[in-house]
């Protein structure tokens, strides 16, 4: 078990930076390119998860617990946020009958 | 062991294009959940094992299954929408590509960096972390159950059916005022 859990003493620091900068850009990429909503939203849960492994590898990179206990307090907004964006999107089915971003385009003006 | 890193990347980064390019949207989440699976792993890699198994029960068990709930209640994988135009597409990629440039470059531009505490085996065990959690962090702990309840109270309000013909105008410019 020691010879997994310390994978951060082999591997450098630098690749973990290029894994989260790869899954934020395609979290962004994910927002820019899509029209469903709800794929919006999951692309969102990425963006949410690299900026959270990158916490955890600088956290175990330096020994300090506290950037565990901030991935810790992340996940729970991003439950919360999940849970009322999903409502909020039902509520958009209910009302305009689609999932589709651009029909909330009367926020733009 | 480093390869089990470069290999549960790769099936994260495939996932993750998976997740964007795919066509219906329970491919979407299917892709999703095995990207969050071998972030786990990640996490496990890292010596945080408390938090690998936070994300597998919160984001797997808890997050994804509430997408697929909604996914087949709300009917949406028969509902095609239509893509972008093509070249909102290819601008969203290029934007894309150059959001990674920036953030690589700004990363290479970054100071040597050096660990702050000699490494240590017991940091991401369950009990190191629960005591953090109830020692220094107790009120953030607290409050962010305060949170989760407003966020319960909005996910009902906003999945209450509004009484019929609220939407109206009419309906509405004769109860302002008076509620």
């Amino acid at each position: 078990m020691n010879e997994i859990t310390s994978a951060i003493q082999i591997i450098p620091l630098e690749h973990y930076i290029l894994l989260s900068i790869i899954m934020f850009s395609i979290g962004v990429l994910g927002v820019l390119f899509r029209r469903n909503t709800i794929v919006i939203l999951m692309c969102i849960e990425l963006m949410f998860n690299s900026v959270n492994l990158l916490l955890t590898a600088f956290a175990a990179y330096h020994s300090d617990l506290t950037g565990q206990v901030f991935v810790f307090f992340i996940m729970i907004v991003a439950a919360a946020e999940v849970a009322v964006g999903l409502s909020i999107l039902v509520m958009m089915k209910r009302n305009v009958d689609s999932v589709d971003i651009n029909q909330l385009n009367r926020l733009k003006w | 062991m480093s390869f089990l890193f470069y290999f549960l990347s790769a099936i994260m980064i495939i996932s993750g294009l998976l997740l964007v390019f795919s066509k219906s949207p329970i491919n979407s989440v299917i892709a999703l959940i095995v990207c969050f699976i071998a972030m786990g792993g990640q996490y496990i890699l890292l010596n945080a094992q408390f938090l690998a198994v936070v994300h597998i029960i919160v984001y797997t068990g808890a997050i994804m299954v509430l997408f697929l709930f909604v996914i087949m209640l709300l009917n949406l994988n028969k509902t095609t929408i239509p893509q972008k135009t093509s070249l909102t597409r290819v601008s969203a990629v290029i934007a894309g590509g150059l959001f990674f440039l920036v953030m690589i470059a700004a990363s290479r531009q970054a100071l040597e960096i050096t660990p702050r505490y000699p490494f240590d085996g017991h940091t991401g065990l369950v009990s190191a972390i629960g005591k953090s959690l109830f020692h220094e962090f107790l009120l953030p702990f607290e409050i962010s159950s305060v949170l989760f309840i407003s966020a319960m109270i909005g996910a009902v309000m906003f999945g209450k059916k509004d009484p019929p013909g609220y939407s109206d105008p009419v309906y509405r410019n004769n109860n302002t005022g008076t509620a």
